[in-house]
């Protein structure tokens, strides 16, 4: 524990558990960037895995559109600390986009439109814990959240969860994506309070 | 990253909403400017809440300034607003945050563009390009509601009368009587017409509330800029959070 701040009481709220520790509730849909939101039309658009041999996988958007899209709800928490519990999304399942990339890659470095990245391990885009979500809330993903479409990761830091994702490069080793090679965490486990590097 | 335990040194109003609080910090690391800390409040049945402020000063030793606006409703502005007294304790952390940085050894145009609160990082970039002599051409356009919502406003009449620095601002809702523009929201030709022309590649800095930055940014970029030297930083919703 703290050391105790004179007089402080602070609002405690009961979340039914649903909060990792430091983070607070919000109704809004907070937005962080770290520059201007591109703006991609669906038609130029284009999704690609690459492995680390440098075979390229990739969809359009009428062939991305087209693949099984499933109903996704989940709890979000942002390093900045805030927290959306079930926000709804529409997505395409890694698994279902990895299911023919034939690969011993461990890693994954996210490339997006605007030049973002950040990096994970591959296994936590595998087993049903990660889309490529094109829809919020029963509508076509504002570009501001990250539309055409972003990565969505929920079981990490919102950070992980690329907008206007682009690319996925399989990497044999683990490399640090934008914010990781600012000082915050390489992994981002919310649920460990993961924020910056050494927590 | 380890928690330091600052003491308030200092309370200094700045608005009728917010002030900065000065804080002695032991051991403190230093920063560059843009940076930012984490701030913990602890109850005394351990219950505590983090938030995160920007550093407003240049980097002096084990001083380090935050100012903090009043979000209503939230349980760290509040404090740090209201009870919050010199002598005080207060658990920090950082400095955090690599990208919204200014650094003395940039030489281009810089062009600062700031919403209500969002002055706080850009002041620190100021008085670090002041500190340090800097002879990159500065300006700022510093979004407000009225000349009373102005944080640093006597400092920055200083800079602005003995130093290079551009200072320009925009009223939304109260401008003074005769000002150059009527009260209103921050457009693109006025963007366009007191910053950096694109032409002179100048970094941009954009700090305040989210639906400022996004406008700011889409009209920099429709100015021409090069999206990749717009740098921005967007503070949270409007309600429930600090």
């Amino acid at each position: 524990m703290g050391i105790v701040t004179p007089g402080f009481v602070g609002r405690r709220r009961d979340d039914g558990g649903k909060l990792p520790p430091g983070q607070y509730l919000t109704r809004d849909f907070p937005v962080l960037s770290a520059g201007p939101t591109p703006r991609v039309a669906t038609e130029r658009w284009e999704l690609a895995i690459v492995t680390e041999t440098g075979r390229r996988h990739s969809w359009d958007w009428a062939a991305f559109t087209a693949l099984p899209v499933e109903d996704i709800t989940v709890d979000i928490h942002c390093v900045t600390r805030w927290s959306k519990l079930d926000t709804a999304w529409s997505g395409v399942s890694l698994d279902t986009l990895l299911a023919e990339v034939d690969t011993s890659a461990e890693y994954v470095m996210a490339h997006s439109y605007g030049g973002y990245t950040t990096n994970m391990p591959l296994p936590d885009l595998l087993g049903g814990r990660a889309w490529i979500a094109h829809r919020y809330g029963g509508r076509a993903l504002d570009p501001e959240h990250g539309g055409p479409a972003r990565l969505l990761v929920p079981h990490l830091y919102f950070w992980k969860s690329a907008k206007w994702v682009r690319e996925l490069r399989l990497l044999a080793r683990d490399e640090p994506g934008f914010w990781e090679d600012a000082g915050y965490h390489s992994y981002g486990d919310p649920w460990r309070e993961q924020r910056y590097e050494g927590d | 990253m380890i928690w330091f335990v600052a003491t308030i040194a200092a309370v200094r109003p700045e608005t009728p909403s917010a002030r900065t609080l000065v804080l002695t910090v032991p051991g403190w690391p230093g920063h560059e400017a843009g940076q930012h800390v984490d701030v913990r409040l602890t109850a005394p049945d351990g219950y505590s809440a983090v938030r995160s402020y920007s550093i407003a000063s240049a980097p002096d030793g084990d001083r380090i300034e935050i100012t903090v606006d009043t979000v209503a409703g939230g349980e760290v502005s509040t404090y740090l607003t209201g009870l919050a007294a010199v002598g005080y304790p207060l658990e920090i952390r950082g400095p955090i945050g690599g990208w919204f940085v200014w650094r003395p050894n940039q030489w281009e145009p810089v062009q600062l563009i700031a919403g209500g609160s969002g002055i706080v990082p850009l002041m620190a970039m100021i008085r670090v390009w002041a500190a340090s002599g800097s002879r990159a051409p500065l300006r700022l356009l510093y979004s407000v509601r009225g000349p009373d919502s102005i944080f640093y406003r006597d400092e920055l009449e200083r800079l602005r009368d003995t130093t290079a620095v551009s200072v320009t601002y925009v009223f939304t809702r109260d401008a003074p009587p005769g000002w150059e523009r009527p009260p209103g929201r921050l457009d693109a030709a006025f963007l366009r017409h007191r910053t950096w022309p694109a032409r002179r590649r100048p970094t941009l800095y954009v700090c305040g509330p989210t639906s400022f930055v996004e406008a700011v940014a889409d009209f920099a970029t429709g100015a021409g800029h090069d999206p990749a030297r717009v740098r921005t930083e967007r503070f949270g919703p409007s309600s429930e959070s600090d």
